[in-house]
């Protein structure tokens, strides 16, 4: 997409707003949403995986240190994964902290 | 060559369906519109008619079916009628939004309760801003030639809508009425084949009807309403090359002496062809009435229904739908609106009548129009007046 969406006219738009460009939803930043964000003690961390079976957004990956962390650019911010974690890694903390 | 011959209406639509060589066919039988539909059924069973007919499990998924098969390119036609349009009601929305070119015939029928299965403009009326363009018409060959007609504006590049085409439930549906059928050849070259530009194509993906956030909305929106607005003036050449084709013309503002009469009554629908005997009565009788009947109802021909009573004092509306608590009719609210800026208008005098299949008859008419003669003189109190209830 050539021009960001709030820069997009009327006449801009493909016929019925059909999307032609595959794969064009990895751009929509659903972080956007969150008001906490995620924060860890990856000290605790047993990289067993549940966050990233239970996160809903499908955004956790294992980072270089094979620790699992959310993707900012896309967690909403729900906490399921701070819930669900065995040894309490993830704290949910305020986007204005 | 043309062929006339005596046919069921409903049948004559399935049949010119067939001509226009539909390929999907997704619909849920209703009463009044179930032999279009079952007809259709019969066609494709007998090979007649090559093309997939989908039978779903309720409008809803009928209009659903239809908006998948449209969406790879295939020419789509589904009915119905009265509850069955209002149960698709959302899906109409998605339809027109997605500008998918759907052709439907809508047998017009009142909406319960009480159940009534016979006809009035309730279900129409009710779908007037869903985005799709909605062809009126007053007989059988008339619907035959604007369902013919509506697979090429639909699917006009230009276009890309879908469209509506209404008529009478049982007043057209079920009556047997001569029908001049063009030839195949004809058609053939009157409509070229639906080629829609961004097809569902697994070489080409393309996603549909996808997320709109607040950013792109509003612009998704006016795209749609100035693509509508601006079909006009596909459907007026349509209607051009079918005349100059087939030898029948088609307007989206009707007249009927009308030209220089100083009251109008104004009608959509068959009940305009007995309104056309009350006005050729009361001419008679030296009376000076003509009749203007809408056919095209959206886009709304604002230009020509002016043009049409710019010289008339009084302008006479039949409702077949009552808009609750509301100012009257739709459609006299609407013509209403379309002359208030207009510096030389006639005053319109609103009624609503033939609800729920109760006829008005010749006489009934004249009675309309000199009761609303009376009211531009004598001044009423009421936003419209129903005709005919008994008191």
């Amino acid at each position: 997409m050539a021009k960001s969406e709030s820069e997009l006219t009327w006449k801009d738009l493909e016929i019925g707003c059909i999307v032609t460009e595959p794969g064009s939803a990895r751009q929509y930043e659903t972080g956007a949403w969150r008001s906490q964000r995620p924060t860890y003690d990856f000290s605790k961390c047993i990289k067993c995986g549940i966050c990233q079976l239970f996160c809903p957004e499908g955004c956790i990956e294992q980072n270089q240190d094979g620790h699992f962390e959310a993707n900012l650019f896309y967690c909403k911010g729900c906490g399921i994964c701070a819930r669900e974690c065995w040894t309490r890694v993830i704290t949910m903390v305020d986007e204005e902290e | 060559m043309t062929t006339r011959v005596g046919i069921e209406v409903s049948i004559a639509i399935a049949d010119a369906v067939k001509m226009a060589n539909a390929d999907v066919v997704a619909a849920y039988p209703i009463t009044p519109q179930t032999h279009i539909v079952e007809h259709l059924a019969e066609l494709v069973a007998n090979g007649e008619l090559d093309a997939e007919y989908i039978p779903v499990e309720s409008e809803h998924s009928a209009m659903s079916a239809c908006l998948g098969s449209s969406a790879t390119g295939a020419r789509t036609f589904t009915a119905t009628a009265g509850q069955g349009l209002e149960l698709m009601h959302e899906v109409l929305y998605v339809a027109s939004s997605m500008r998918l070119p759907v052709v439907m015939a809508v047998a017009n029928r009142a909406l319960s309760s009480p159940l009534s299965v016979w006809g009035d403009h309730s279900d129409m009326m009710a779908v007037r801003d869903t985005g799709w363009i909605q062809i009126v018409v007053e007989n059988g060959q008339q619907a035959v030639d604007n369902i013919i007609c509506a697979f090429r504006i639909a699917e006009d590049k230009r276009v890309l809508l879908p469209v509506m085409v209404h008529l009478d439930g049982f007043y057209l549906t079920h009556v047997i009425e001569p029908i001049t059928f063009p030839e195949q050849s004809d058609v053939d070259r009157f409509l070229p084949p639906n080629k829609y530009p961004l097809p569902l194509n697994p070489d080409k993906p393309v996603a549909m009807g996808d997320f709109g956030p607040p950013a792109i909305y509003t612009e998704a929106k006016w795209a749609q309403e100035v693509q509508l607005r601006a079909s006009k003036d596909v459907v007026l050449e349509c209607w051009d090359e079918f005349g100059r084709a087939f030898g029948r013309q088609y307007c989206p503002v009707e007249k009927y002496h009308s030209d220089g009469a100083k009251v109008l009554l104004l009608t959509m629908g068959c009940f305009s062809e007995t309104a056309m005997v009350a006005v050729d009565n009361m001419r008679k009788e030296g009376k000076d009435i003509g009749l203007v009947r809408l056919r095209l109802w959206r886009p709304f021909p604002f230009e020509e229904f002016r043009q049409a009573v710019k010289d008339a004092d009084v302008l006479i509306v039949l409702d077949r739908a009552i808009s609750f608590g509301g100012p009257g009719g739709a459609v006299a609210s609407e013509l209403k609106a379309a002359l208030y800026n207009q510096d030389k208008k006639p005053e319109v005098v609103s009624f609503v009548g033939g609800l729920g299949g109760r006829d008005i008859t010749e006489a009934g008419f004249e009675d309309i129009i000199n009761r609303g003669i009376e009211i531009t003189r004598t001044g009423s109190k009421n936003e419209y007046e129903i005709y005919g209830v008994r008191e």
